[in-house]
C-alpha cells in the first residue's frame, strides 16, 4: 500500500521539473527569456478595443514592475501598497481559471523609497518548483511553499542596514540548487550572498562594489545541474561563482552594464558590456575567453536574448537588433515603438517586446529581415518580463496580471 | 475571457463554502465556545507566539519558527486575538512572521465559511494601546466580518496614533468637503478641509487640502505644520575630496563655537545666519555657502523643548549626512545622489526640556551629472506619527511673498 502511495508522488514530482511547463525565474527557468511553445500572435487589444486570445486578466492587489512566475499551476506575482509602498504582497493566482489562490502580505522592513518609474516591488520572485523565494526593493526574502505557508523569513536591510538604494533595487534571487542567490549592490553595505534555501540561513556572504546596480544573477549551466554557476556582473565585471560555497571560479574585469543582465547558452555568456560581449567559457582552465564585442548591439535597459545562433536587443532609441551569435555582425534592424524596461520574449518564431506604455508588438523573426506582425494594447504601463508556461503567455502590467492563450 | 476586478481579489481568496460552517468550525465552536480558546490551547498559541517573536537578525530562531508557524496557523479564528497582541512588542522580522500566521488564519476561516470573532476584532482595533500595525490589522480583518466598521469606525480616527487610520479619516473629510467644494459650499467646504488639515500627515494629502484653502484666499503654515526648521547657522566649505570628508571631523564637530572662524576648502569660513522660506525648509547650500563640489557643510540651530521627550528628526536631502541632537550622534548615510524624498532618512532621540543643540553635516560629492549638483537639505522635528513637535520659541513663519519683497526690497 505504502509503495502504491509513493510512485504517483513521485511521478508528479518528475513532472514539475523535468516537463518543462513551469517558468521559474525573471526571464525564465535557464534566463534565457525563450520558450519553445507557440504563442498566439493576435494578443490583448486590438484598434477597436476587443480583446484577443485573453483567457482572463485579474487585478493585482498594488502595484509593481516585477515578472511573474509561473510554478505548480499557479502564476506567482509581488507587488507593493500603502502610502509608503511598505506592504509587501505575494499573490498566487491559479492559472486554468485566474481565480487568486492565496495571498500573504509582509510589511518591508528595509528602505522603501524608489523611483516613481519603478517599485518596492521591482525583483521577480523565483523558485525550485517546491518553494517561493519572494524578494522586494526593501531586501525582504520570504519564502513561501506552493500553499502560501510561510517557511523563513530574512531582511536584509534589517540585518545590513546600510544596504539600500533610494532610486530603488530590483535584481531578482536565483534558486540555484539548494541555494538562493541575491545581488544586494548598492553605495552602502554592498554584497551578494547566498542563503539556504530550506533554512534561509546565510551560507556565504561576498562584498562586492559599493555602486548602485540593478541586473540580476543568472544561470551558467554545467554538465549537470551540480555544475551549475551563477553568474553576478557588477559595474566593473562578470564573475562567476559556485552557487553553494560563493567560492569564485572566474572573474572578467570590465566594465558592464549596471542595468541589464547576461545570458548564457552552453558555453557562452552575452554579457551588456561595451555594446554587447561574447565571452566562452573554458570550464577545464576556469577562464573565459572574449569571441567578440559589438557596440551597434547595446541592449540598454533590457536583457539580450540568444536564439538558434542569433543574438537580440533592443536599444535605447527602440530599435530591435538581431545579430550573428557567433560573430556579433548585425544582421537587421527593425524600428520599434518604445522606450522599453521589459526584456522581451521569444516564443516559437516570434518575438515578443513589451513597451512602457504597455503596447505589445510581435515580430517575426526571419533571417535576413524581422517583420511586425501584430500589435496589441494593455492599456496599463508594462515594465516586466512576461512569463511563458504551457502555451500561454503571462503579462504583468502595472496593476494587472493577463493570460494570453489561443482558446 | 473574464475579468477579476481589483475590489473583489482579496474576498474571492477567502470566497468559498461561504455561509456554511463546516463540521471543523462547528467542533472548535463546541470546544471553546464564545469565549476564545482554552487554557490548555491558549499556552500552546502563546509558546509558538513566543518562537516566532525569538526570530532575529541573520535568521536567528528561523528553523523553530517555522515548526511553530506551521503549528500556530492552523489555530482557529479564536486564536487571532492573542496572536494581534503578539505584535505590540515583536520585532520587525517577527512582526512579518505573525502577521502571516493571522492572514493564514483568517483566510482559512472565511473560506470555509466559519465567523471571524468581530467584537475580539473591534475590541482590539480600538486600543490605543496596542500596535498601530496590529490594530490596523484587526481592523482589515473586521473589516470582512463587519461591512459596517469602516463607516463606524474610521470618522473617529482623525487623531489616532496609527497613520494608516489617520490618513483613511482625513481621505474621508477630503470626499465631503470636495462635494461641498463643488456644490459652491465654499464656507462649508473650507471648514471641512481645515478639519481634515488637523488629521493629515501625509504629503498629498496636506497638499491638497493647502491647494484648496489657498484657493478660497485662506493661508496655512506649512512649515509650521510638519515641523520643519527654518533659521540656521552655516558654516563651510570644508573639504571633502574623493568623498573622504565623511569621517574626518571638521571643527563643528569637535567645538561649537560660533564666534569661531576656520580654515575652510577655499579659504576661512566662519558661521552665517540663515533663514529660508522655503515651503518645506529646504536649505540650499549652493546659493547660501558657495556652488561648489567635493564639499562639506554644517548647519546647527537651538531647539527650546517644553519638555523631555522622544522625538524624530526626519531629513531629506540628496547628500550624505549625519544628525546630532546634543552631541550625541543620531544618524550617517554615506549615500550620495540616489534619490530625495520627504522623510528619506529618520533619525530617533531625546529632547531635553529646555535648550536642545541640533547639528547636521552634509557633505556633496565631485559627480559632475547635471542631476548631481544639489547641496541642500530639509529638516523636521515630529513624534512617531510625523505630527510636528514645534520649539517653544518658533516664530511665526514669514510669508513666502513678504520675504520676497524684503528680498527684492534689499537688492
Amino acid at each position: 500500500m505504502r509503495r502504491v502511495l509513493i510512485r504517483p508522488a513521485l511521478l508528479l514530482a518528475g513532472c514539475a521539473t523535468l516537463c518543462g511547463a513551469d517558468w521559474l525565474h525573471f526571464r525564465g527557468s535557464d534566463n534565457r527569456s525563450v520558450a519553445t511553445d507557440g504563442l498566439p500572435t493576435a494578443l490583448a487589444k486590438d484598434d477597436s478595443g476587443n480583446d484577443r486570445n485573453v483567457a482572463w486578466k485579474t487585478s493585482l492587489p498594488g502595484r509593481g514592475v516585477s515578472s511573474p512566475i509561473v510554478v505548480g499551476g499557479k502564476a506567482i506575482v509581488t507587488s507593493t501598497s500603502g502610502y509608503n509602498q511598505d506592504r509587501l504582497h505575494v499573490v498566487a493566482i491559479d492559472v486554468k481559471t485566474g481565480e487568486p489562490a492565496w495571498e500573504r502580505q509582509f510589511w518591508a522592513t528595509g528602505r522603501t523609497l524608489c523611483h516613481p518609474t519603478s517599485s518596492v516591488a521591482a525583483p521577480s520572485p523565483s523558485s525550485d518548483g517546491k518553494r517561493i523565494y519572494a524578494f522586494f526593493s526593501s531586501n525582504d526574502l520570504a519564502c513561501l511553499d506552493l500553499d502560501g505557508n510561510l517557511l523563513w523569513y530574512r531582511g536584509l536591510t534589517h540585518d545590513y542596514p546600510t544596504a539600500a538604494n533610494d532610486v530603488g533595487m530590483s535584481a531578482s534571487p536565483l534558486v540555484l540548487g539548494d541555494t538562493v542567490v541575491v545581488q544586494v549592490e548598492n553605495k552602502g553595505n554592498s554584497f551578494a550572498a547566498g542563503l539556504d534555501a530550506k533554512t534561509g540561513e546565510t551560507r556565504w556572504k561576498l562584498p562586492r562594489k559599493a555602486d548602485m546596480n540593478w541586473s540580476s544573477p543568472a544561470v551558467l549551466r554545467g554538465k549537470t545541474r551540480a555544475d551549475d554557476l551563477v553568474l553576478l556582473q557588477s559595474s566593473d565585471r562578470l564573475s562567476a561563482h559556485n552557487p553553494h560555497t560563493g567560492e569564485q571560479v572566474w572573474s572578467y574585469e570590465v566594465s558592464c552594464s549596471s542595468i541589464s543582465s547576461p545570458v548564457a547558452e552552453n558555453d557562452k555568456i552575452y554579457l551588456p558590456s561595451n555594446g554587447l560581449t561574447a565571452l566562452r567559457y573554458l570550464p577545464d582552465g576556469k577562464v573565459t575567453e572574449k569571441l567578440w564585442s559589438e557596440n551597434a548591439l547595446s541592449p540598454s535597459n533590457v536583457s539580450p536574448i540568444v536564439y538558434q545562433g542569433r543574438v537580440y536587443s533592443i536599444n535605447g532609441s527602440g530599435v530591435l537588433l538581431c545579430g550573428d551569435a557567433t560573430t556579433g555582425e548585425v544582421k537587421w534592424k527593425l524600428r520599434l515603438k518604445g522606450p522599453y524596461w521589459a526584456t522581451p520574449v521569444i516564443a516559437g518564431d516570434h518575438l515578443y517586446a513589451f513597451n512602457q506604455a504597455g503596447l505589445a508588438q510581435v515580430v517575426h523573426l526571419g533571417d535576413t529581415a524581422g517583420e511586425l506582425v501584430a500589435t496589441g494594447n494593455f492599456g496599463d504601463p508594462i515594465f516586466g518580463t512576461p512569463a511563458i508556461a504551457d502555451g500561454a503567455l503571462y503579462v504583468r502590467t502595472d496593476g494587472q496580471l493577463w493570460k494570453i492563450a489561443a482558446p | 475571457m473574464r475579468f477579476i476586478e481589483r475590489a473583489s481579489w482579496s474576498q474571492r481568496i477567502t470566497s468559498g463554502i461561504s455561509g456554511c460552517l463546516t463540521f471543523g468550525a462547528l467542533f472548535g465552536w463546541a470546544l471553546f465556545g464564545p469565549g476564545g480558546l482554552s487554557a490548555a490551547r491558549a499556552a500552546k498559541v502563546e509558546d509558538q507566539v513566543a518562537a516566532l517573536k525569538a526570530v532575529g537578525a541573520e535568521g536567528a530562531g528561523n528553523a523553530k519558527a517555522t515548526e511553530a508557524w506551521k503549528q500556530l496557523s492552523q489555530s482557529d479564528a479564536a486564536a487571532l486575538p492573542a496572536i494581534l497582541g503578539g505584535l505590540d512588542d515583536a520585532n520587525p522580522l517577527a512582526a512579518n512572521w505573525l502577521r502571516a500566521s493571522v492572514d493564514a488564519i483568517a483566510e482559512r476561516e472565511l473560506r470555509k465559511g466559519a465567523k471571524l470573532p468581530a467584537a475580539d476584532l473591534e475590541k482590539f482595533a480600538l486600543d490605543t494601546a496596542h500596535a498601530p500595525r496590529a490594530r490596523r490589522l484587526a481592523f482589515e480583518w473586521l473589516c470582512r466580518a463587519d461591512k459596517t466598521a469602516a463607516d463606524r469606525l474610521i470618522p473617529k480616527m482623525l487623531n489616532d496614533p496609527s497613520v494608516e487610520f489617520r490618513r483613511d479619516a482625513v481621505a474621508r473629510l477630503l470626499t465631503e468637503a470636495d462635494g461641498l467644494d463643488e456644490d459652491k459650499k465654499t464656507e462649508a467646504a473650507a471648514k471641512v478641509y481645515r478639519g481634515a488639515l488637523v488629521g493629515a500627515r501625509d504629503l498629498d494629502q496636506v497638499q491638497q487640502i493647502v491647494k484648496k484653502l489657498e484657493s478660497y484666499g485662506q493661508t496655512v503654515d506649512v512649515p509650521a505644520h510638519f515641523g520643519y526648521l527654518m533659521e540656521w547657522k552655516l558654516i563651510g566649505p570644508f573639504d571633502n575630496t574623493a568623498e573622504k570628508g565623511f569621517d574626518v571631523a571638521s571643527p563643528p564637530e569637535k567645538e561649537l563655537k560660533l564666534t569661531a572662524e576656520y580654515p575652510g576648502k577655499t579659504g576661512p569660513v566662519k558661521w552665517i545666519d540663515h533663514a529660508t522660506d522655503d515651503t518645506y525648509g529646504k536649505v540650499d547650500l549652493n546659493k547660501s555657502l558657495l556652488k561648489a563640489n567635493g564639499v562639506t557643510a554644517y548647519a546647527t540651530t537651538e531647539f527650546t523643548a517644553a519638555e523631555a521627550r522622544p522625538i524624530e528628526l526626519r531629513l531629506a536631502t540628496v547628500d550624505a549626512n549625519k544628525i546630532w541632537l546634543n552631541g550625541e550622534q543620531i544618524a550617517a548615510n554615506n549615500v550620495y545622489h540616489a534619490g530625495e524624498k520627504m522623510d528619506q532618512y529618520i533619525a530617533r532621540g531625546n529632547l531635553k526640556k529646555g535648550k536642545n543643540v541640533i547639528l547636521v553635516k552634509i557633505l556633496q560629492n565631485e559627480q559632475k551629472e547635471e542631476w548631481a549638483q544639489d547641496w541642500d537639505f530639509k529638516l523636521r522635528v515630529c513624534d512617531s506619527t510625523g505630527t510636528a513637535v514645534l520649539s517653544k520659541d518658533r516664530p511665526a513663519t514669514k510669508p513666502k511673498a513678504a520675504a520676497d519683497k524684503k528680498e527684492q526690497a534689499a537688492k
